[in-house]
């Protein structure tokens, strides 16, 4: 009774997760999505709590307060942090499902070996790779985009680096396989730790290599993998939420890996093996090209004439925190009725959907937030592009260069508008490495600063400019 | 139109509800089948693959068409989803094991909780800040 109990509240929760990522379509139901979700996880902790096999609820209950105290603080964070808390996540969701993989391992090995089966080894043996490698990988990729000093920014690469990693892949995987055929032998328990280590190891290595401009998809990918050893616990427990939730994610992050991928016109191996940084010394050569600086006086006199004004964000302004400052130029530039739209490239920033967050922050409108195909046919018609730190999402070398990395990849079209401004920390180039010659093209004008600073400057100019009319 | 969305989404939604059913009758008759043999519990894990691949489907058919406004609060929402770890972390904490298992089952019951509640908590105040107007504040 108890049984079919349990397993008809799992099934209604798999029907209400379902339902929480189906209201995701549409910002105006979305909210309904998350309150689904949260009706589905509770009723999934009670009905696995109200099993009579559970017997301990002292331990259950610290644990759980524990998590409370640690998660609550998490939620809180800065919107420009929300990359970095996603990775760090995605981190203890490994975590979980490793040690859950590792204690059930312990658990039958001593007592009732006949439960490792092939099928459970198995499962157990990817749940643990799986969980393990995330942990490592995630925390590594949230150190990255936080910033944390001894965590290398720039993509590390050496030398047979991929034959390194892979070699690693295949020990674990034969240390598994032996694991699996004797999963009752006596050097069982003391391999076992091997590969958690490997794994551990793996994780850290398959980040090393990564840079900045690859992190949505890398994040997105770590969201499969996590999504995946949840399945696999499933598997492990003879449990099908578990498998069915684990699905729902997995194929989340599959789904916006595929789109990153995309968007870079690149494949999931080149992101993973490509060590994009190492690519970029031929361009060196291209030298000569200048800058055209601009002052922000000019600037906004040119924009009080446009009619159509296209912001183009990037990274640089999560960076800057400058989204508020964007906003006020935004409504003084809709107070002389000039249309903004802002133009949102699906790799913009750390992870999928970055920009649109940060915008959505600053109280502007979302249906004023427009996906790079559909902005790209009205850029011609665009007076005004402002490039608000972006960088490789407005190269139109990716459109004819064939010796750039970022050759291929779909791009804004800024370079079309009829007057281009573009805000940009320093003269570095961005974050692949590479120079764009945007930025010295005829209709390029640059403003050199702080991107909150120089938008700050913008809106002054063009407040001081209506109060003297 | 949401309707129509919502009729293309049941018919996934059916073929695994009766893939459920068959799976559960089917493990009802082997149980009865197995009767007093051998104590061992051995998994029967072709329903569980079907169930994996069905679930598969059903999360890309729904994921693909989620709004790509959306991508990084969908990113935090399918975070918490997946803490659905939490269930076997409860079993493996909670159940009469010894206590270095359930020690490991008590940090793995942490994390998931970390993850279900920051992420349920950060989707709500990501989705709260969309809006169509300034005006309209909810």
């Amino acid at each position: 009774m108890i049984h079919s109990l349990v397993q008809f509240s799992y099934l209604v929760a798999t029907g209400l997760f379902v339902f929480a990522l189906h209201w995701m379509n549409d910002p105006k139901t979305a909210r309904r999505g998350v309150l689904s979700g949260v009706v589905a996880m509770l009723i999934a902790v009670l009905a696995t709590w109200a099993q009579p096999g559970i017997v301990h609820h002292l331990w259950i209950i610290v644990a759980m307060a524990l998590g409370f105290a640690v998660g609550w603080p998490l939620s809180r964070v800065p919107i420009t942090a929300v990359p970095q808390r996603t990775a760090l996540s995605h981190a203890f969701g490994g975590l979980a499902a490793g040690l859950v993989g590792t204690a059930k391992f312990y658990l039958w090995y001593n007592d009732g070996p006949a439960n490792l089966t092939t099928f459970v080894m198995v499962a157990i043996i990817a749940e643990i790779i799986l969980g393990f490698l995330t942990f490592t990988g995630s925390l590594m990729a949230a150190g990255k985009l936080q910033e944390v000093k001894w965590i290398p920014q720039r993509p590390v690469t050496y030398p047979g680096q991929n034959l390194m990693n892979l070699a690693l892949l295949v020990v674990a995987v034969v240390i598994g396989a032996a694991l699996i055929v004797n999963p009752t032998a006596a050097w069982a328990p003391a391999l076992f730790p091997v590969i958690i280590g490997l794994a551990l190891l793996f994780g850290v290595l398959l980040i090393i290599p990564i840079g900045g401009a690859d992190m949505p998809t890398v994040i997105a990918i770590l969201n499969a993998y996590a999504g995946l050893s949840a399945v696999a616990m499933g598997f492990v427990l003879d449990n099908k939420l578990l498998i069915t939730a684990g699905a729902l994610d997995g194929s989340s992050g599959l789904i916006l890996a595929i789109i990153m991928c995309k968007a870079m016109n690149r494949s999931f191996a080149n992101v993973l093996f490509g060590a994009f940084g190492q690519v970029q010394q031929s361009k060196a050569g291209a030298e000569g090209q200048v800058y055209k600086p601009e002052t922000t006086e000019g600037a906004a006199q040119i924009m009080e004439q446009a009619s159509l004004v296209v912001i183009v964000p990037g990274y640089g302004m999560a960076v800057a925190q400058a989204q508020h400052k964007v906003r006020e130029l935004y409504d003084l530039l809709k107070k002389r009725h000039i249309d903004v739209k802002f133009a949102i490239h699906p790799v913009a920033g750390r992870m999928p959907g970055h920009m649109n967050v940060l915008l959505a922050e600053a109280e502007i409108p979302y249906t004023d937030l427009v996906e790079m195909d559909d902005i790209n046919g009205d850029m011609p018609q665009c007076d005004v592009a402002l490039v608000v730190g972006a960088n490789d999402v407005v190269n139109p070398a990716a459109r004819y260069d064939k010796s750039s990395p970022i050759y291929g990849m779909p791009i804004i079209d800024a370079d079309k508008a009829r007057t281009v401004f573009a805000i940009k920390r320093s003269k570095n180039p961005g974050f692949a490495g590479i120079d764009n010659e945007l930025y010295f093209s005829d209709k390029t004008w640059m403003l050199f600063g702080d991107a909150k600073k120089v938008i700050g400057d913008l809106v002054k100019n063009l407040s001081d400019g209506s109060g003297m009319h | 139109m949401s309707r129509r969305r919502i009729g293309r989404l049941s018919l996934p939604l059916l073929v695994a509800a009766l893939g459920l059913h068959m799976t559960a009758i089917q493990a009802a008759a082997q149980e009865e089948s197995a009767g007093a043999g051998a104590h061992v519990v051995e998994i029967d894990y072709w329903p569980l693959l079907f169930v994996f691949v069905l679930a598969s489907f059903i999360g890309l058919g729904v994921i693909r068409r989620v709004s790509r406004l959306l991508h990084t609060p969908l990113m935090s929402i399918t975070n918490a989803i997946s803490a659905i770890a939490v269930v076997g972390s409860i079993i493996v904490t909670g159940s009469d094991y010894p206590t270095e298992i359930r020690l490991i089952g008590a940090v793995a019951l942490f994390a998931s909780m970390t993850n279900i509640v920051s992420g349920f908590l950060i989707t709500d105040r990501m989705l709260k800040m969309f809006k169509t107007d300034r005006g309209e504040q909810k």
